[in-house]
């Protein structure tokens, strides 16, 4: 089966700071990717090529076979891909409602399809009872969620997670995962950016391992965690003998 | 399918055909003139301010050349009367195309430019138009158009020409700020509403969500400058005569949004209340303290304005229980670069 | 040639009164459509100064200049700190505050002067012109013109002195100066009062050579706002360019094209430039 994301050499500097540097992994169609890397390894930078916010300097991204790198968000979005922001981008001024209604609107351009869409993707995230509460008042866990409901609106193929999960407790963590496990059961392919390992590691299939921009390793999560190499670029040369 | 959202909506139709009853009926049982021609302009003003605010208040350009689009109205409706015969009836919505297709034109270039730039290019946009409307000998330069009236014809809605009773225009202004309303109504409840909303909140999330910004912008333009161009038709029909300093002066493009902002932009109901308040307390003020041009009036008005927009700066609707939301800054045409 | 140089001064003019309009916008990205009216007022300042004293509106320079300065903090601390403070659609509230504040000034100049036209017309320059060779320039002009390089030459050095760093920073992040010990409050009402100083040099450099009415700011600040946003809002360089360049451009086309038109051709200009650079010529912002 062909990958349904290629990211091939992609490379991208800011400023004579290179942020990602000859990156290439493929996304397999159904799978959920994890994306680690100390801070200011390229992640956010590499999400943002892939989602159309920056260019790639060289390289390409490929969705499904054609070529994505260099289209702006919006066209992105429509071929098929969502995310989330790091902080959180939420509409503040609408409710919770209206705001996965602009999401529904990436693809339905009547009101009442839009509306119905909306309303099912909030009980699919379990927000039906804040529907009507302005974004603003959300806890910080339910913004995420919000994020999430606002981007699977869209009826995404991929969707792309930065640090959704960074920050919550141990319950809100534990039903943020759960919420990523029900959408690839849709059919939605997930890669997600996180720190918090003890999450991250049993939810994902694969793990990319970024590190000063570069590709480190990938692998299955069992294998990654006790690569050394990526022990140390997390810990430091003193945790590497193990 | 019943959320808040179509409730709410169903209500401000309500109420917005409740008003609209109420204010057929408000000028009957008034017969004078001064009270009247006040009632007019002021319906008329409401009607230009809520199509203004369409591309101001809710698609959050704070446009300030519309005096070009309702002085383009205007002038296309009478010239067409004058030169080809053309009734006005008719001629109003040529106006309001000319009007929509200059909005069109104007933002092509300018919607790239951010915020402050963004305001001031569409002054010098105005400021330009109402030049070359001076100097123009074919428009009639500055000496202006007399709008004739008809004698074969009389009184008639098609000539949209009243000479006795004025009424009639009453009709007119209020259907035309009714229009305006309604579909300020329809924007808010279609895709274009909610994509402007989430534009001006978070210009990148939005396009993360597959907004295109560019021609949003260009729609709201269209609606809000055809609007305003039919509205500037009725208003020549009205006054019977038009030249560059009645209908495309700078100061108009600064009058017509005045009633949405201090009203409250982006709310459905702003501009009816703001052009309510201030339409006839500067009528007021001007014939009663200013008429000898000693500038009370104006020191009125501005004092006025000041207070308002510092100590209600979401629009005097909301002292009425409206809704109001808390809008962004200026700052909407400009994309925010990707964090790295 | 004769054209060309009344351009020039012209221009000096247009860019001492757009430097005042840079500072203020710079500081608070507040675009002050009173600035017309502040000019308006200092015009009125040295005619009044004028028919009072008896003296020259060249002696009158420092003290209107003062008194600009004065009205300018106090227009910052009356209403701009709170039109800063808004929660709700702020960029909007400034415009129309400062609209108001415009309508305001001139009502109060209406009522306080009338609306005829005034002129001061003994000055130590007035109808005096040098010839330069074969090109006639007028005194009044010429000084107006050089005082404006000077003041806008002080306006420089000041850019460069602590206080001019410290409005600089300020522009560039409001929260964080406060960390660094910069009273924000402070360095705004110095700006709104450096701002409305300049735009009362070239009041009273104006009133020596142009009539005096409640409307005459009118003119002048639309030509202001073209050459901050020509410039690039923030620069003051940017403001003296522009100036020279729409002080050039307005005399040529009235000359080669039509009078009543020369407007025309400055913002042709200036929107052409837009179209290429939307942040102006040394816009930073």
């Amino acid at each position: 089966m062909p990958p349904l994301l290629e990211v091939d050499r992609v490379s991208k500097s800011f400023g004579g700071v290179a942020a990602n540097v000859d990156i290439s992994f493929d996304v397999r169609a159904g799978e959920i990717l994890g994306l680690i890397g100390p801070n200011g390894a390229g992640k956010t930078s590499l999400f943002n090529s892939i989602s159309g916010e920056v260019t790639p300097d060289s390289g390409e991204v490929r969705l499904a076979g054609q070529r994505i790198s260099g289209l702006p968000p919006e066209q992105c979005s429509l071929l098929g891909i969502a995310r989330t922001f790091q902080v959180v981008r939420s509409f503040d001024s609408m409710t919770v409602l209206e705001n996965v209604m602009v999401g529904a609107y990436a693809r339905l351009s009547r009101t009442r399809p839009a509306m119905a869409r909306a309303l099912e993707t909030l009980a699919f995230t379990g927000l039906s009872a804040r529907a009507d509460s302005p974004a603003h008042s959300l806890t910080p866990a339910e913004k995420r969620r919000l994020e999430v409901a606002r981007a699977l609106a869209t009826e995404p193929r991929l969707l792309l997670l930065d640090e959704m999960l960074t920050g919550l407790t141990p319950v809100e963590a534990a039903s943020g995962v759960q919420l990523i496990r029900d959408v690839r059961a849709r059919g939605i392919t997930v890669m997600m950016v996180e720190h918090v390992m003890e999450v991250l590691l049993p939810l994902v299939d694969r793990v990319v391992v970024l590190d000063l921009g570069r590709v480190l390793t990938i692998g299955a999560p069992t294998e990654v965690v006790r690569n050394p190499d990526v022990i140390r670029a997390y810990l430091g040369d003193r945790y590497a003998a193990a | 399918m019943e959320t808040s959202i179509t409730r709410r909506r169903r209500h401000e139709l309500i109420i917005g055909a409740a008003l609209l009853l109420a204010l057929a009926l408000l000028p009957l049982p008034i017969s004078d003139v001064y009270t009247r021609n006040l009632i007019i302009i002021t319906v008329l003003f409401a009607g230009l301010a809520q199509a203004w605010n369409i591309l101001g208040g809710y698609c959050g350009q704070i446009s300030l050349s519309h005096a070009l689009y309702f002085g383009v109205g205007a002038y296309v409706s009478t010239l067409l009367l004058t030169r080809l015969g053309i009734p006005p009836t008719i001629g109003m919505f040529a106006g309001g195309a000319l009007g929509g297709l200059m909005a069109l034109l104007v933002g092509w270039p300018c919607f790239r430019l951010s915020g402050h730039y963004y305001a001031i290019a569409t002054v010098v946009v105005g400021e330009i138009g109402y030049l070359l409307a001076l100097n123009w000998d074919w428009i009639g330069g500055a000496t202006g158009i007399n709008i004739p009236y008809v004698r074969s014809v009389g009184d008639s809605w098609l000539w949209l020409q009243f000479r006795i009773n004025k009424l009639p225009y009453h009709y007119a202004a209020l259907a035309f700020a009714a229009v305006a309303w309604l579909v300020a109504w329809l924007i808010e409840g279609s895709r274009w509403g909610f994509v402007w909303r989430a534009v001006k909140d978070d210009p990148v999330a939005a396009r993360s969500l597959a907004v295109r910004i560019f021609p949003s912008k260009m729609a709201a333009a269209a609606i809000s400058g055809a609007l305003t161009g039919i509205g500037g038709a009725i208003y020549a029909q009205y006054v019977g005569y038009i030249d560059p300093d009645s209908v495309l002066y700078g100061q108009l493009s600064i009058l017509i949004p005045l009633p949405a902002v201090l009203g409250g932009v982006g709310t459905l109901w702003g501009p009816l209340v703001g052009a309510a308040v201030l339409i006839p307390l500067s009528e007021l003020t001007r014939s009663y303290l200013g008429g000898s041009g000693s500038g009370v009036d104006l020191m009125i008005y501005g004092g006025l304005i000041i207070l308002v927009a510092l100590a209600r700066p979401q629009g005097l609707a909301s002292l009425i229980g409206v809704r109001v939301r808390a809008p962004r800054g200026l700052d909407s045409g400009a994309d925010d670069a990707a964090a790295a | 040639m004769q054209v060309i140089v009344g351009g020039l001064l012209m221009g000096l003019i247009y860019a001492l009164v757009a430097a005042g309009l840079s500072l203020i916008f710079g500081l608070m990205d507040v675009v002050n459509f009173a600035h017309g009216e502040l000019l308006m007022l200092a015009m009125y300042a040295a005619y009044i100064g004028w028919l009072v004293t008896g003296l020259d509106p060249l002696l009158l320079l420092i003290p209107v200049a003062l008194a600009l300065f004065a009205l300018g903090v106090a227009i910052y601390h009356l209403l701009m700190a709170r039109a800063l403070s808004v929660r709700f659609n702020r960029g909007m509230v400034q415009i129309f505050v400062t609209f108001g504040l415009a309508i305001l000034l001139r009502g109060a100049a209406q009522f306080t002067f009338g609306s005829d036209f005034k002129s001061v017309s003994t000055s130590l320059l007035a109808g005096r012109t040098i010839d330069l060779a074969g090109v006639f320039i007028p005194m009044p002009q010429l000084a107006a013109g050089i005082v404006s390089l000077l003041a806008f030459g002080l306006l420089l050095l000041i850019s460069r002195t602590e206080f001019g760093r410290a409005l600089e920073a300020t522009r560039e992040d409001r929260e964080a100066v406060a960390l660094i010990g910069i009273d924000r409050d402070r360095i705004f009402a110095l700006g709104w009062g450096l701002g409305a100083a300049a735009v009362g040099i070239a009041g009273v450099m104006l009133a020596t050579f142009y009539y005096v009415s409640p409307s005459v700011g009118a003119n002048f600040a639309l030509i202001a706002y073209v050459t901050v946003a020509l410039g690039g809002f923030g620069s003051l360089f940017g403001a003296l360019v522009a100036g020279l360049l729409i002080g050039q451009v307005e005399a040529l086309t009235a000359f080669l094209i039509e009078p009543s038109l020369k407007q025309v051709g400055m913002f042709a200009i200036y929107l052409a430039v837009l179209m290429f650079r939307p942040r102006g010529l040394f816009g930073t912002l």
